[in-house]
This record gives structure tokens, C-alpha cells and sequence, in this order.
């Protein structure tokens, strides 16, 4: 995978003109931009369902960004960490912006810290995912305290934390083999 | 596309986060500033999102529906077992019932015991309260080719209302029990003793003449007698309550202020006065009523 995720342009090959990329390539590398925002996003209205446990949205919302930050940040670019926040807030009943300053933090640490966090084993990059999201339960805690002048109860976000941290890995296996499948096609069209 | 030179592009990237946490900001501030928005947007997105869940609930009902079968499934086991000592408990109480059925007959046989036949009734609606010569009475509507005849036993669905006094082609006017020129012969049920329950147009009537020594207990429940042969024996009438003065009355079972349905019961002809009697009764020394007359 090149540093950054969007596919830099190549140089022109020598002594012929490159082609512009036809509708169907551009549709494709949209496609594999948005793929797992729109995921993230599917799987977030999925738990936010009714008849689903409370408390899973924010819970899916945080290792998709954390993932996704750290292996290809060119698909999970700050707009869209903002639009899954938004989604977040609204699905849930948090005061509005709380979860995108959260998931907008977690993506920023994740980024700057992206190489060495990529260069993990999974188990390490498990723990430093559920330090990362202790520190983002209790920064949406604080935000919670500050936006509605009352002391949260600490219930919730222990359980986010706990919930988010135990789903990583289930969220973590099939966002790895969609990596390497958009990757490997991402090779292939080079 | 916009073309845009690589630094440029890259001095853009770098700016998108902290913009991003300024608009957060911005968000927040505007949650605050304006509760209203934040719920008109989830309700605008729940609306959104409203048919998705639609489609995803029904399959999760169905797997939450399995897995009670498998539940139910699990369960029963025990359920089985339960229930298989349960029937053992009820054959038990079956034999014994059988058994007191056996004894009961036996005992029938050798008593020349004549079991009343079934009574026959008919059901009539209360369309009127009052009027007439009586102050507690209902007037009854009946169907033009009724067969109700004066002396019939009325009954609500809990317990003895009165009895037939007057019947025309569609109507017929029932005296209740509570009417000052009311007499029940009644029976206590504890102790079998005979008494009179006698109207005083009043919510309870009184109790009169119970067996020297056999005073009616607070709380006994009250049947009709068969004495006289006015009424079958054992019809609910009410139970005992003892006044503030000291006076033995009764609480009726039937609710008579809000009578709307009675059954008007035909026990059988014999024991019922002759008409005119009912309806003139002969006086009598200390003033006669129907039933009294009877005797």
C-alpha cells in the first residue's frame, strides 16, 4: 500500500499521453473511496435498529473509524468521521456533536499515529485500539458533562467501552479482508 | 476535477481535520443553541430510516421466534414432567370425586330421593323501575308468546331478585324482594334454620322469625327454603348482617338498583296461590301479604 490511500497520479508513461480515466474507472475507485464510510454507516443504522441492544451504534462507529484511519485514511477522511459523528449523534440521544468530536479525535490520534499502529500484531493493535477508545468514552463523558451541565452517569460509557472494545475484533476481521480485496483490485487497475 | 498543485493539495488535507473539529464545535454549539433542530433532525432521520428498519425487524422477529421455540423446546421437559404429575394430582381428585358420586347416588337410591328436573327459565330485559301498587318492583319486557305465569321466581345473575306478581300479554311486573309486602321463606345455610325475610323498602330487607336459639351468625349465607313449596330450596338470596340497632338483615347477592337482564325461573306450577290471591291479598290479622296469606 503507497502512504497516503488515494492513488497518487502516475507519471505519463513515456512518449504517449495518459488516457483520462473513464466513467466506469472513476466509478470504481469512488466506489472503493466510500466503501467503508458507507459500511460503517449501514452497519450503525443496522444497530440502531429497534429491536437491537442499546448503545451498539457508537460502539460500531469507533473501530470502523479507528480501522479505517489507520490502514487507508484516504477513505476515511475527516468529512466523512464528521458524517458518521453526525449519525451517530442523531440515531443516538447524546446532546448533538459529542460523537463527532469524538470520533474526529480518535481519527486524528489514529492518524498521526497510523505507521507505528500499522505495524502492530493484531492483539497489540487491539489493546492500543481499546486505550484509544477509553480515552474516547471518557472524552465523550466529559463532553456529555460539559454540554448538558450534569454529571452523566459513568454506566454508559464503561459499557461503550467495554462494547466497542469487544467488537473490534469482530469489526476488525471483515474490515481486513475488505482491505485486502480493495487492495488487491487497486493493484490490479495499476 | 479541479486541478491543484500538489502542495496545495497537501496544505488542504492537513486543514480538513481541524476545520472538521471546528464545524464539531460549531454543531455542538448549535445543538445547544437550538434544542429544537437536533429533534427535528433525528425525527426527520428516524422517518428516513423508518422502512429500513421496517425490512431488517422482520427477520429479526423471526430469529427471536426461533430461538423462543428452541426455548419452549428446552423447557419442555420439565413442562412435561410437571404436567404429568399435575394429571396424577387431578385423577386423584377424580377418583374421589367419582367415589363421592358413587355415594351420593347410593345414598339417593336409599333415600327415594326425587331429584328436581332442571328448571326451565327464560330471560327477560328490565325496561322500568317503579309504578304499579308496589314501591320495589320492575316492570319486565317480554315477547307477546311468552309463558311467564305470577309467581315465578326471578333471578339476576348472582342471586334471588323477587317474584312474579303481574303479567300482561308483553309485560309483567316482578316484586322485589326489598318491597315492604315481600315475604321469602329463607333458609341459613350453616344451620339449616327457617326464617322470613321481609321487605321493608329498604336496600336490606329484615329477618324475621328464626328458631328459638339458632340466631343467624354476621356473614351467613342466606337460601331460599322450600317450605311451603313457593320456591325450590337453595337459591342464593344474600348473607346475614346484624345493624347498627341490633336488627338481623340482609345483604342481597342481586344487585337490585342496577338490574337490566333477569331469568324468570318455572320451578313447577304447585305451591304458587291462585292468582287473584296475589293480586288482592286476603287481609289478615296484622296485615297480610301474598306470601303470608299462604300460609
Amino acid at each position: 500500500m503507497t502512504g497516503r490511500g488515494a492513488t497518487p497520479p502516475r507519471p505519463a508513461p513515456p512518449g504517449r499521453k495518459a488516457s483520462p480515466p473513464g466513467l466506469l474507472q472513476r466509478l470504481d475507485s469512488f466506489g472503493r473511496a466510500s466503501l467503508p464510510g458507507l459500511a460503517a454507516a449501514g452497519l450503525m443504522v443496522l444497530a440502531a435498529a429497534p429491536a437491537g441492544p442499546p448503545g451498539v451504534v457508537a460502539a460500531i462507529g469507533l473501530p470502523a473509524v479507528f480501522f479505517w484511519s489507520v490502514h487507508r485514511p484516504a477513505a476515511m477522511s475527516s468529512p466523512v468521521v464528521f458524517a458518521l459523528g453526525l449519525l451517530q449523534d442523531l440515531l443516538g440521544l447524546a446532546p448533538l456533536g459529542a460523537g463527532v468530536l469524538t470520533l474526529l479525535a480518535v481519527h486524528g490520534a489514529a492518524v498521526r499515529w497510523r505507521r507505528p499502529i500499522a505495524r502492530q500484531s493484531f492483539p497489540v493493535a487491539w489493546i492500543l485500539y481499546c486505550v484509544t477508545a477509553g480515552a474516547a468514552a471518557a472524552l465523550g463523558w466529559v463532553l456529555q458533562l460539559l454540554l448538558t451541565l450534569r454529571v452523566p452517569a459513568l454506566a454508559p460509557a464503561w459499557h461503550l467501552f467495554l462494547l466497542s472494545a469487544g467488537l473490534y475484533p469482530l469489526l476488525a476481521w471483515p474490515m481486513a479482508r475488505l482491505l485486502r480485496v480493495v487492495s488487491r483490485a487497486e493493484e490490479e487497475a495499476a | 476535477m479541479l486541478r491543484l498543485s500538489i502542495p496545495l493539495r497537501q496544505a488542504l488535507a492537513r486543514l480538513t481535520l481541524p476545520v472538521m473539529v471546528a464545524a464539531a464545535f460549531a454543531t455542538m454549539l448549535l445543538g445547544k443553541a437550538d434544542a429544537l433542530l437536533a429533534e427535528r433532525a433525528r425525527t426527520a432521520l428516524a422517518d428516513a430510516l423508518a422502512p429500513i428498519w421496517a425490512a431488517v425487524a422482520e427477520p429479526l422477529r423471526a430469529a427471536r421466534d426461533a430461538a423462543e421455540e428452541a426455548r419452549t423446546l428446552v423447557a419442555l421437559r420439565a413442562e412435561n414432567a410437571r404436567l404429568r404429575e399435575e394429571n396424577e394430582r387431578l385423577r386423584r381428585w377424580q377418583a374421589a370425586a367419582h367415589a363421592l358420586e358413587a355415594e351420593n347416588a347410593l345414598l339417593r337410591r336409599q333415600l327415594d330421593f326425587i331429584p328436581d328436573p332442571a328448571p326451565r327459565f327464560v330471560t327477560a330485559r328490565v325496561v322500568a323501575d317503579g309504578g304499579g301498587v308496589y314501591a320495589r318492583a320492575v316492570l319486565l319486557a317480554l315477547h307477546p308468546s311468552h309463558d311467564i305465569r305470577k309467581g315465578q321466581v326471578a333471578l339476576d345473575e348472582r342471586g334471588f331478585v323477587g317474584r312474579v306478581t303481574e303479567v300482561g300479554a308483553r309485560s309483567a311486573r316482578v316484586l322485589l324482594a326489598t318491597d315492604i309486602n315481600s315475604r321469602i321463606p329463607v333458609a341459613l345455610e350453616g344451620s339449616r334454620a327457617r326464617a322470613l325475610m321481609i321487605g321493608t323498602n329498604g336496600p336490606r330487607p329484615r329477618l324475621a322469625y328464626w328458631p328459638e336459639g339458632t340466631r343467624p351468625a354476621e356473614g351467613e349465607r342466606l337460601v331460599t327454603s322450600a317450605e311451603g313449596n313457593l320456591f325450590p330450596g337453595g337459591l342464593p338470596v344474600g348473607v346475614v348482617r346484624w345493624s347498627a340497632s341490633g336488627a338481623p338483615e340482609v345483604e342481597l347477592f342481586a344487585r337490585l338498583d342496577r338490574l337490566d337482564l333477569v331469568r324468570l325461573f318455572d320451578f313447577g306450577p304447585d305451591g304458587i296461590l291462585p292468582p287473584e290471591a296475589v293480586a288482592r291479598p286476603a287481609p289478615r290479622r296484622g296485615g297480610g301479604t301474598a306470601a303470608m296469606a299462604r300460609r
